[in-house]
Formats: structure tokens, sequence, C-alpha cells
């Protein structure tokens, strides 16, 4: 029984009909909403159909979207709760905002910039995912879950310290709790709590919606292969996959530090973004709201959390007339939608409608372990 | 004499985190979620009281009375509409709700009262600080009552929880759900005293918090919430007295951080503090060690 299952999570691919069916629909689903989200998107934009707000909602819906797959990988794939994401975010954005700023000078083409900073920042990223990673991943559930949230908080206080800044001879200063002597104001990068000012923007929607497109292509592919199919089993049972010599830890770590180097990539195209950018953005609320479109989209489906991502980004502009009321609105939105979904009862009943509505309607093809592992 | 003044508040600083860990730490254990919205309460209370007696001009003791009972209802009434429809559908589906009621009592606080910041009138005004040690020794009246009430909590909570009857059942509960129903528990009843209790005490810590640090706004509850939180993990979450250390320990590291490292890398501190003993002991400090069976 070992061997059998131990040779189907090494097989290269999984065979024929497995396949088509579940890798290639949640593909297919999964690009499809990115490019029809794209094309309908900038049409709007272009034909004057959406509004001045919306489309600066461009950029964050993007971001977002790939911070959603990258937390998906954490909390879907392997199985752990991460309240940390928007620390890895923040250390994304902020050396992407130092990276750009160094090759201003130097590199001219805006789209060259962006390439290396995102690289840099999944790098940098990437070695802070490890480094936390490593001690914390032999810890369970609602333990992970804090510490990773304490994470977050020391990212963010420690942000609210740092000093960055370039002096006239081009040369990179650090500091720590004061500001820096050889820098005048305009060579300022990052001022501690007020943080980056004068950031030259450097993201656009193309150039999001790729980072997106990339993100998906990571994941989609982790999940379908040989190492993607050792993590599942390892959030399946942990006990059956250690039996047949899986390394638990290094495939934990190896989820963990991929989706800490996508979230980072995804903060660095986020700072790009804006021309300022303070430390206080990415608190607990920050690493919750990723989380928030992981679970509304239904935990481990890649698609689900990029609509819900979407929506939710689009949603408190969207609640713009109710005005004071918005973000009480959204709460309780998020509140209904969350019982109709997960309670058992409510959730036969709506399946009972809707199969009442629309008789002859094929079942979806739901990403079934995902909703197991919650 | 400093350091003795920097240890009171710590230790007044650390009984509010306790008295909140503990509303954290019984309902983690009795239903094992983790309730984000437990640091809205204390807000809640405190406006509560903070209304009362500022605009009804009630007695400021009353009003924490009134404040009690007012966040006991409100915890209640969120067990039985948010959280109750998603029992046993796992812990993230529950955490995502909670955070949804955090974000609605905020927002309801913000409409409701403005987004200024109120300034608290302390519970006791009407005491002296005391001075001592020729006057290098100072204790306010706030840090010695918060820490006063600390420790009857505790005392009144452990008795509670091994001697009722009531309490009794709520441990039962904990222990084990299925089985407590067999012998006949009413398991709703007992998660309802729960979040009753864990709610009124939210209201006291509320009072107490802002009688020391008298700046009320709707998002006061959130940062003393999550360290809270932080310390009900920190002391093994489920365990009373676990909550009640872990509390403590944190307030003293984090006043103590403030005064003789950096203001602002206290809070860095603090959580840094928590990965380390997480790290010695994975289950907190009084945390029970859970065998895995296969």
């Amino acid at each position: 029984m070992a061997d059998k299952i131990k040779k189907s999570i090494n097989a290269k691919r999984l065979k024929g009909a497995v396949r088509n069916n579940q890798y290639r629909k949640e593909a297919i689903i999964s690009y499809g909403i990115l490019v029809i989200g794209f094309i309908l998107l900038q049409l709007g934009a272009s034909a004057g159909l959406i509004g001045r707000n919306l489309q600066g909602q461009f950029v964050p819906i993007c971001v977002y979207m790939s911070l959603a797959i990258a937390l998906n990988l954490v909390v879907g794939l392997s199985g752990e709760l991460s309240l940390g994401h928007a620390g890895f975010m923040a250390i994304g954005v902020f050396t992407g905002i130092i990276v750009t700023r160094i090759l201003e000078s130097s590199v001219t083409a805006d789209w060259l910039r962006l390439i290396i900073a995102l690289i840099a920042s999944a790098v940098v990223t990437s070695i802070a995912g490890f480094i936390i990673g490593i001690p914390i991943l032999g810890l369970r559930g609602d333990y992970l879950a804090i510490v990773t949230l304490a994470f977050g908080e020391i990212v963010r206080n420690l942000m609210n310290v740092l000093y960055f800044g370039l002096d006239k001879n081009g040369k990179l200063h650090f500091a720590f709790n004061h500001t820096i002597e050889e820098v005048d104001t305009s060579g300022r990068i990052i001022t501690g709590a007020i943080g980056a000012t004068g950031v030259h923007k450097t993201a656009s929607f193309a150039s999001a919606t790729l980072l997106t497109a990339f993100t998906l292509f990571v994941v989609l592919n982790l999940k379908n292969s040989k190492q993607g199919r050792a993590i599942m089993s390892i959030r399946d049972n942990r006990i059956a996959g250690e039996s047949i010599g899986l390394n638990v830890r290094k495939y934990k770590l190896m989820a963990f530090v991929m989706s800490a180097a996508l979230a980072g990539m995804a903060g660095c195209m986020f700072g790009q973004n804006y021309s300022t950018m303070a430390p206080a953005k990415f608190n607990v609320n920050t690493s919750v709201l990723i989380l928030v479109f992981v679970v509304l989209g239904g935990i481990g489906n890649i698609w689900g959390g990029m609509i819900a991502a979407a929506l939710l980004t689009v949603l408190p502009e969207a609640l713009r007339q109710f005005a004071d009321y918005r973000m009480l609105t959204y709460a309780i939105v998020l509140i209904v939608v969350m019982i109709c979904t997960y309670n058992p009862a409510i959730k036969a009943r709506i399946s009972g409608i809707v199969k009442k509505l629309k008789p002859k309607k094929k079942k979806h093809g739901k990403d079934k372990t995902g909703k197991e592992a919650a | 004499m400093s350091l003795l003044n920097s240890l009171i508040s710590g230790l007044s600083l650390g009984s509010v985190y306790a008295i909140i860990a503990l509303g954290y730490t019984m309902v983690y254990g009795i239903s094992k979620m983790l309730n984000f919205a437990h640091g809205d309460v204390i807000m809640v209370g405190a406006y509560v009281s903070f209304l009362l007696t500022n605009h009804a001009g009630m007695n400021a003791w009353v009003s924490l009375l009134i404040a009690i009972a007012t966040c006991t209802v409100l915890g209640i009434v969120i067990e039985r509409l948010a959280y109750r429809p998603l029992r046993g559908t796992g812990s993230l589906a529950v955490l995502i709700t909670a955070i949804g009621v955090s974000y609605f009592l905020q927002n309801a606080a913000l409409l409701l009262w403005g987004a200024d910041p109120r300034m608290f009138t302390s519970l006791f005004k009407g005491f002296k600080t005391i001075h001592a040690a020729n006057g290098s020794l100072t204790i306010t009246p706030e840090s010695l009552f918060t820490i006063l009430a600390n420790i009857i909590i505790m005392i009144a909570l452990t008795l509670f929880v091994s001697k009722t009857k009531a309490g009794k059942a709520m441990r039962a509960v904990s222990e084990d759900n299925g089985a407590a129903q067999l012998m006949g528990i009413n398991v709703n009843q007992s998660i309802s005293l729960t979040f009753a209790i864990g709610s009124g005490l939210a209201a006291i810590a509320g009072v107490l918090m802002c009688s020391a640090y008298p700046v009320l706004m709707p998002t006061t509850g959130a940062m003393p919430g999550i360290k809270a939180f932080t310390a009900a993990v920190f002391g093994g979450i489920g365990s009373i007295p676990g909550a009640m250390i872990g509390g403590l320990i944190l307030g003293i590291i984090e006043i103590f951080s403030r005064a003789y490292i950096s203001s602002e890398l206290a809070d860095a501190i603090v959580f840094a503090c928590l990965i380390i003993v997480l790290l010695i002991k994975p289950t907190g400090l009084l945390g029970k060690k859970i065998n895995e069976k296969v």
C-alpha cells in the first residue's frame, strides 16, 4: 500500500483522466478569469465605462489576486494557517522601492527596473521566509498562526525604525532608529514610520496582470508536480506521509518559502503603484484580509481565491453609496457569506434552491481535497 | 527605584492583558476557536462605561456594572448569531467570521460614537496616589486596583471552574465535547456561559485599561486584544493559570523594553519573546502536550 501511494506521488505526471479533469480544468478557469478580466477591464477603461476610482484599483486587484494565490499555497496546499503574509508583502514593498531607487540613474527602462526589483524582492523575501520558516514549521495549527502573526508585527515594527537613503555620490546609507546625516531630503528613500516617499511608479495594469499570471503558473505547476502532491499528502495525513518516507519539514518549508517569495513579489508590485507607502499599512488587518480572500474563495481553490480577492477589493469602492455604512455593510456581508457557505443546513437549502432553478445543470467538479483540508 | 516603578506598571499592564487573555483562553479551551472579536468587546465595554458616566452622569462604579452586563449580553449574542451556526465546520471558517464580527463592532462603534478619541475619566478618581520611599516610589490607584482586580478575578474564576457544577460542565465540554453531551451536559449552555464570562471580564479589562491609559477610540481594543491573545498563547492557550502568567510576563516585558530599550521596538520585542518561548516549548508555558494518534 505504502509503495503504491509513494509511486503515485512520485509519478512525473498523473495519468489521463485524473490529470485532465482536475489540473486542466483548474488551469483553464484560472487563466481564463485573468485574461477575460484583463480584456474587459482594459476595454471598459478605454471606453470610459469605468470610473477613475475603480481604475486606480486595477493594480491592487492584481496584487491581491497574487497574494491570494500565494497564501493558498500555505493554507490550501500545505494546510497551515499564516497570519503574517503582510510581513512578507512589506519586505517586498520596501526591497522593491530601494532597488528601483538605486537603479534609477543607471537603468532607464521602467520595465527593466521593475523586473530587477521583482527578482530582488523574491530573493529577499524567500530568505526571510526561510529564516522564519525553519524554526516555526515544527509548530502545529493555531500556534503556527500566532507565530506568523507575531512575525508580521515584528516586521512592521522594524520597518518603523528603519532609515534608508542615498547620498550625493549615490552611495546607499542605512540607519536604525535615527535619521541619516549624510543624506539630504532629496536622497531619502525610507524614513522610519513615514515610510517611503517620492516613489517613481513603475507598475502598470499589464505588468501586474503578468505577475498574477506568473504566480498562477508557479502555483498551478507546483500543485501538479511530485512535490505538490507530497505537500498535499502531508496536509491530508502527516503521519501517513512521514511513514512513506516524505521529509515533512522540507516540503512544508518549500511551500512556505515559495509562498513568501510570491507574496514578496506581489508586495513589490504594490509598492511600485503608489508614490508614498507607510509601514503602518502592513498590519494584522492586511494579513487577515488576504486570508479572508483564501477562505471565502474556498480553501485550496485557486480561482475561487482570485475571484474573492477581486470582488472584495472592489466591494468597498462599490459600497461607496452607503457612505459611512460601507465598512459596516462589508462586515455584515462577510459574516453572512461565511455562514451561508459553511453552515451545513443553510448550504443544503441553498443548493436545493439552485437545483430547482436549474434542473438539468451538471454538477461542478470542485476541488474536493481542498475542502476536506478545512 | 525606577526599576520598581517599572515593575509595578508592568504588573498593572500585565494584569489587564491577563484579564483579557482569560476570555481568549476559556473560549479557545471550550470551542477551539480564536475569537478575534474579543478585543473589540473590551472597547464596547469601555465606551458604555464612558458614556454612562460622562453623559448620563452616573456613578462610575454603577456604570462599570452596566458595562459588564452589556458585554455579557453582547458576548452571548455574538456567539449565538455568528459562531454557533459554524460550530464543527473547521477553525478557519469561524476565524474569518470572528474577524467579520470584529470589523462589525469597530465600525458600529465608529458610527455610533464617532472617530474622535475620548478622554476616559478614571474609575479611581477619588483615590490618591501612594508615594513611598521619600517620593521615589509612586503607586497610582489605577495600577494598584488593576493588580488587585486581577488577583480577585483569578481566584474567583479558579474556584468557579473547579468547584461549581457549571464550571465542571465547562471543563468537561472543553475536554471532550461529544462525551460531555452524552453525560447529559448542555453543551450549548456551557459554551454560552463561557462567552458570557469572557465578555464580562473584557468589560472589566476595558474600564481598567482606559482608567490607566485614558484614550478611547473605536480601535482601542484591537492592539490590546492581539497582545492578550499573544499572552494566552504564551502561557499555553486553554489554561487559566497560563493566561495569568502569560499576561503578567508580557506586560512586564513590554514596560521594561519601553523603559530601557526602545519605545518603538517594544511590540517587536514582546512578539520576539513569544516566538522564542514557543520554539522552546511549542504549546506555551503551561500548555498541555497533545500526543498524536495514528
